[in-house]
């Protein structure tokens, strides 16, 4: 029981309309993700929802009851805020406990949900220290444990994971996807990290000032971006976009081509330049070649170890059923 | 360069600033603790050398230290109260985006600046005048018999007039740490489902604790030894004579320098024993 559904919702701050007419069905059990540039607006869509900001026009509905002038308490939905937002004068337990003690869940079943929580989240040890004691993946995981207790229709994260390190954020993805298979609630994520996106969500919904770009399965996205803007913002490295008369072979303003689905080689291919950085990963090598004659440095993956370097002759062959072509408003037209 | 050599070279420069501040307390303790145990009265014959612990017997022993101790605490304790209270409430009510903040930020610390006899002058007679005064016209208006505020309600009037400059300061405190809480907590607590008294009592209070304490301790020093208010209002009549202005009487109404000195240091130690229950109480809240 978590659909949430917006209609025609507008926000202005001011002069400055911040969310212009959208809307948006996000279904029961869902895990979504809202991604794009910050300012784009993501964040002010997630405290529509969660009501910590009034629309100006339009409409939201949690499974199909007008919420819009509903406070953020009564709409069953819990929310993980970027700086975890945990209570510092209390415990852990009480952190967790504090939502069922407004709500005036007894005292034993606050017990049952306490328990059932910190071992969900491995915070058994923990359960009576201030949060000004703990790491920050653990207070992270206790404002999860805050969100779980209260047994919500949705989740909302509002960018949980960027006060981490890259270790713990890997760490921590990996468990919020967990628990979203456990729960199978309807969860809101927000970030500006398309690889999160990528990784966790059902569905993405990209946003650009405001407007939805393209939503879609994450595989949809990275396969038939809509325009020019999604098309680079998902996938790492970026997409390259190809302009002028290599374009217009293809009959089209631009083309775009995924640095994966570039075959290197150090003999001829269909455009031949120079390696200007080469990034070793081990399982992978970018390389960012210039001098091919086309206007645009392309960067390329290659899978494994290539051993090419800074200044050696390389050749590029695009797969061409990997093209994505756009016209010249940046729409996609294959 | 935290080294040894930067160390000395530290604490020879702090060194004037360590001795001055020495002198400056410890000169006048230690002259009163020399004369608290002589006989000295300027008028009556100077200095007529050591007496023991006479001075302390009688000063304890007069009928008017007591009660005197007993006015010092309850006028500390009904303004620690009253700023305390009514300074979070404005240090709320200041927070609330508002036209004019600036101004109205600086007129609430105005009382601050005011000279505390010029103040308790002030009350005295344009509010606490029984004829002429704002509250007497009030009285009258509502027709009811105005109050002599001095001496039907001497010891309210002064914690009132005192409180009204202390509350600056408080507020300012707890404006500033009302600030500081991180907005992210009120609005969790909100998606929490705390009703505006409950976020008040379990989210901003705690948060405030610490700002009280220091808010509580510093108005304590200064309490402690309040004069001025007491002078110009009701001169020490109608129990108002707090331990600072019964020593003040000994040592300058009645001429009796070892007699006041005495008395001095047994404000020494209430003030030990008031700061001694402080930090018991409050204390905590300053750790980590």
């Amino acid at each position: 029981m978590g659909q949430i559904t917006l209609q025609q919702v507008t926000k202005t701050f001011g002069n400055v309309e911040v969310i212009p007419p959208l809307d948006l069905t996000i279904e029961d059990g869902e895990f979504t993700v809202f991604v794009g540039p910050s300012g784009c607006g993501k964040s002010t869509l997630l405290r529509l929802i969660a009501g910590l900001e009034d629309t100006t026009s339009g409409k939201i509905l949690v499974d199909g009851n007008d919420a819009t002038s509903v406070p953020p308490a009564k709409r069953g939905l819990a929310m993980v805020f970027q700086s975890y937002a945990l209570y510092p004068h209390m415990s852990v337990r009480k952190n967790i406990a504090f939502p069922m003690r407004m709500a005036g869940v007894p005292q034993d079943e606050q017990e049952q949900r306490i328990e059932q929580a910190a071992t969900a989240l491995n915070l058994t040890d923990y359960l009576e220290r201030k949060p000004g004691q703990l790491s920050g993946g653990q207070r992270q995981r206790v404002a999860i444990g805050r969100a779980i207790v209260r047994e919500p229709e949705a989740f909302l994260f509002d960018e949980p994971l960027s006060n981490l390190d890259a270790a713990l954020r890997v760490g921590m993805r990996l468990e919020i996807s967990g628990l979203h298979n456990r729960l199978q609630t309807t969860m809101i994520y927000v970030t500006h990290d398309q690889v999160e996106a990528m990784t966790m969500a059902d569905k993405i919904v990209v946003l650009r000032a405001g407007y939805v770009e393209q939503v879609g399965s994450p595989l949809e996205l990275y396969r038939t971006p809509r325009n020019l803007f999604v098309a680079g913002f998902i996938g790492s490295p970026k997409m390259n976009f190809i302009e002028g008369t290599e374009a217009k072979k293809h009959n089209t303003a631009t083309i775009g081509i995924r640095p994966e689905h570039i075959d290197v080689t150090n003999k001829k291919g269909v455009w031949n330049g120079k390696v200007g950085v080469a990034e070793h990963l081990g399982s992978d090598t970018f390389f960012h070649v210039h001098d091919t004659g086309l206007a645009e440095t392309l960067t390329v993956r290659a899978p494994g170890d290539v051993s090419l370097r800074h200044g050696d002759p390389i050749g590029l062959t695009p797969r061409t059923d990997q093209i994505h072509k756009f016209n010249a408003e940046g729409l996609r037209v294959n | 360069m935290a080294t040894t050599h930067s160390r000395i070279a530290a604490r020879f420069m702090l060194a004037p600033a360590v001795v001055l501040l020495l002198g400056w307390m410890l000169v006048p303790l230690i002259m009163t603790l020399w004369f608290s145990f002589r006989k000295y009265l300027p008028l009556r014959g100077g200095d007529l050398g050591w007496v023991g612990f006479d001075n302390y017997v009688r000063f304890v022993s007069s009928s008017a230290f007591w009660p005197s101790v007993q006015t010092t605490l309850v006028i500390v304790g009904g303004v620690l109260i009253i700023t305390v209270v009514l300074g979070i409430l404005l240090a709320l009510l200041l927070d609330q985006p508002m036209w004019g903040q600036g101004i109205v930020r600086i007129l609430v610390i105005a009382p601050f600046f005011v000279m505390p006899t010029v103040s308790a002058l002030v009350w005295k007679n344009i509010f606490m005048d029984p004829v002429n005064g704002l509250f007497a016209h009030l009285w009258k208006f509502f027709g009811a018999t105005p109050i002599e505020w001095l001496s039907q309600a001497s010891i309210q009037s002064i914690i009132l007039i005192v409180s009204w400059q202390w509350l600056p300061f408080a507020t300012l405190i707890l404006l500033t740490a009302v600030q500081s809480l991180d907005g992210e907590q009120i609005e969790a607590s909100e998606m929490d489902g705390a009703k505006p008294l409950q976020r008040f009592f379990y989210i901003i209070l705690p948060h405030l604790a610490r700002a009280i304490t220091i808010v509580v301790l510093i108005q304590t020093i200064f309490l402690l030894s309040i004069f001025a208010e007491i002078f110009v209002t009701t001169g020490g009549a109608f129990g108002t004579k707090t331990l600072s202005y019964l020593i003040f009487q000994r040592v300058l109404e009645s001429q009796n320098v070892g007699l006041g000195s005495a008395g001095g240091i047994y404000a020494i130690i209430l003030a030990n024993i008031v700061a001694i229950f402080l930090m018991r109480i409050v204390g905590k809240n300053l750790d980590a």
